[in-house]
C-alpha cells in the first residue's frame, strides 16, 4: 500500500500517538471497548491517507482523523450514544499507590469521569484535548476545525459546564458516602 | 457580580495562550477584579483535580498489537493481491496447520518436561506484570467488588474467570484487566497485598493432566502457577513467596 519509506515514516511519526488517539476516542465515544474499534479504524484510515500528510504536527493530523471517525461512529450509534449514561465497566485506575488509597482515589476519579462524560461532545473534546492531552489552542483549532479565535470561548464554556455539573445535585462534602455505594 | 473577562480572557491567561501584552493587561485587571481572582482560583483547582484524577487513558497493549498486525496485513494483502484468491486460501490453510502442529508440539513439551519453553512463557508473564505497574496500566476495571469485576469480563473473553474478593484474608481485590499472553487475550485479576500488587493471570486449562511448573523467582519477582476449576492460574508479584502461596491456596478453595 505504502512505499517502504512511507511505512517506516508512518511507524515513526504516527504510531507513537496511539495513546493520544485512544484517549480522545475513549472520551468521545465514552467506552473503552468502542474506543478500541474506533481507533483501529482511524489508524487504518490514517495509514491509507498517509501519503497526503506532508509533514507538520503528526499528532494533530492523527487526532483530526480520530475525531472524525468518532463522530461518524456516534452518528451511526446515535441511539446508543444518547441512552448511554455512565458505563460502570469502563473506568481504569492509576497505579503507584497503595490498594487502599487507590480505592479512595477511585471515588473522586469517578465523580470527575461522570461529570466529564455527561457534557456534550463538543465540550468534552476541547476539555480532553486541553486538560488531558495538553494541546495548544492552535492544535485544538486544527483538530476540531473550530476557528482559532473561538477556541478560548469554547473552552471557557466547557469549563463552566463542567463546574456546574460537579457542583450539581450531589452535596459535595458528603461525596465519600456516595463513593461507598459506587465502589 | 460577574465580569466579561472571566468568560474568555481569563481562560487564555490560565492556559498561557495570551500574548505578553494582553497577559500584562489582564494581570493589571486582576489587581482590581475580585470576581476574576476567585474564578481563576476555581479554575486552577478544577485543573488540579483533573490532573490528580489521572483521567488520561492509554491505549491497551492488545490494541497496539492489533494495529501493528493490521498494518502488516495491509502490506501483505497489497503484495499478494496478484495471487489468485484460492491459492492464497490454500497457503493460509497450510500455514494454519503448521501453526497448529507447532502449538501442539509445544504443549506436549510443556506437559512432559519443558523447562525451556516454559521459561519463555514465564518471562512473558513477568514482563506483563512489570508493564502493568506503569501508571494507568494496572486495571481496566477498578473495583473492589467482585460483582463488578466479574461481569466486566463478560463478552470480552470466551470464558469467565472466577473472581473472589479476599480482603478479609489480607488480599483486597483492586480490579481486573485484559492482557495478552502468547498472543491470546487473558483475564488478569489484580490483588493488593500491603503496598504491593499481585497480578493473577487466568485462562482456560489447555491440558488437564499437565504438571504445573514449580513456583520460582526472577529479578525479584515471584510467580506461582496452578490449575483449578478448569482454569490455569499464574500469580506474579514482588511480594514474598509465602504470601503468593497463601493467595493461591485461597483462590483454589
Amino acid at each position: 500500500m505504502l512505499e517502504l519509506d512511507d511505512r517506516e515514516r508512518f511507524e515513526r511519526l504516527v504510531l507513537p500517538h496511539q495513546d493520544a488517539a485512544f484517549n480522545l476516542a475513549r472520551w468521545l465515544v465514552r467506552s473503552r471497548t468502542d474506543a478500541e474499534d474506533v481507533v483501529q479504524d482511524a489508524m487504518m484510515r490514517a495509514y491509507r491517507f498517509f501519503t497526503g500528510f506532508h509533514g507538520g504536527d503528526a499528532r494533530a493530523w492523527l487526532l483530526q482523523i480520530v475525531r472524525n471517525t468518532c463522530y461518524t461512529w456516534m452518528d451511526k450509534n446515535r441511539k446508543a450514544e444518547m441512552s448511554t449514561e455512565f458505563d460502570e465497566t469502563i473506568h481504569a485506575g492509576g497505579a503507584g499507590e497503595s490498594p487502599e488509597a487507590a480505592a479512595v482515589a477511585a471515588s473522586e476519579r469517578q465523580r470527575l469521569m461522570k461529570a466529564l462524560e455527561s457534557l456534550p461532545a463538543r465540550s468534552r473534546e476541547v476539555l480532553v484535548l486541553r486538560e488531558l492531552e495538553g494541546c495548544s489552542y492552535k492544535e485544538i483549532a486544527t483538530i476540531t476545525s473550530i476557528p482559532i479565535g473561538t477556541v478560548m470561548s469554547t473552552l471557557a464554556r466547557a469549563r463552566e459546564r463542567l463546574q456546574e455539573t460537579l457542583r450539581g445535585p450531589a452535596p459535595e462534602p458528603d461525596s465519600r458516602k456516595e463513593a461507598r455505594h459506587d465502589v | 457580580m460577574t465580569c466579561e473577562h472571566s468568560n474568555s480572557l481569563l481562560h487564555g491567561y490560565l492556559d498561557g495562550e495570551l500574548d505578553p501584552l494582553r497577559a500584562e493587561e489582564f494581570e493589571k485587571h486582576l489587581e482590581s477584579c475580585s470576581h476574576c481572582i476567585a474564578q481563576l482560583e476555581q479554575q486552577e483547582s478544577l485543573r488540579a483535580s483533573l490532573i490528580s484524577a489521572q483521567l488520561y487513558e492509554r491505549a491497551p497493549n492488545a490494541l497496539s498489537i492489533k494495529i501493528k498486525r493490521q498494518i502488516a496485513n495491509a502490506e501483505t494483502e497489497a503484495q499478494w493481491s496478484w495471487v489468485p484468491i484460492w491459492r492464497w486460501i490454500g497457503a493460509s490453510a497450510a500455514f494454519a496447520v503448521l501453526v497448529a502442529f507447532t502449538y501442539h508440539a509445544v504443549e506436549v513439551m510443556l506437559a512432559t518436561k519443558a523447562p525451556v519453553v516454559e521459561q519463555s512463557a514465564l518471562s512473558e508473564v513477568i514482563d506483563a506484570h512489570v508493564r502493568s505497574l506503569q501508571p494507568g496500566h494496572l486495571t481496566d476495571v477498578l473495583s473492589t467488588d467482585q460483582h463488578t469485576v466479574k461481569p466486566w469480563f463478560d463478552g470480552k473473553l470466551d470464558y469467565v474467570p472466577p473472581v473472589k474478593d479476599l480482603a478479609e484474608n489480607g488480599f483486597p481485590l483492586v480490579g481486573g484487566r485484559l492482557d495478552v499472553l502468547n498472543g491470546r487475550s487473558v483475564a488478569v485479576l489484580v490483588y493488593g497485598r500491603r503496598k504491593h500488587f499481585i497480578n493473577v493471570f487466568v485462562w482456560p486449562e489447555s491440558q488437564k493432566d499437565s504438571v504445573p511448573p514449580a513456583p520460582g523467582t526472577r529479578n525479584g519477582y515471584q510467580w506461582n502457577y496452578w490449575h483449578a476449576h478448569g482454569m490455569e492460574f499464574c500469580a506474579v508479584s514482588d511480594v514474598n513467596a509465602a504470601d503468593l502461596h497463601d493467595l493461591s491456596e485461597l483462590l483454589q478453595e
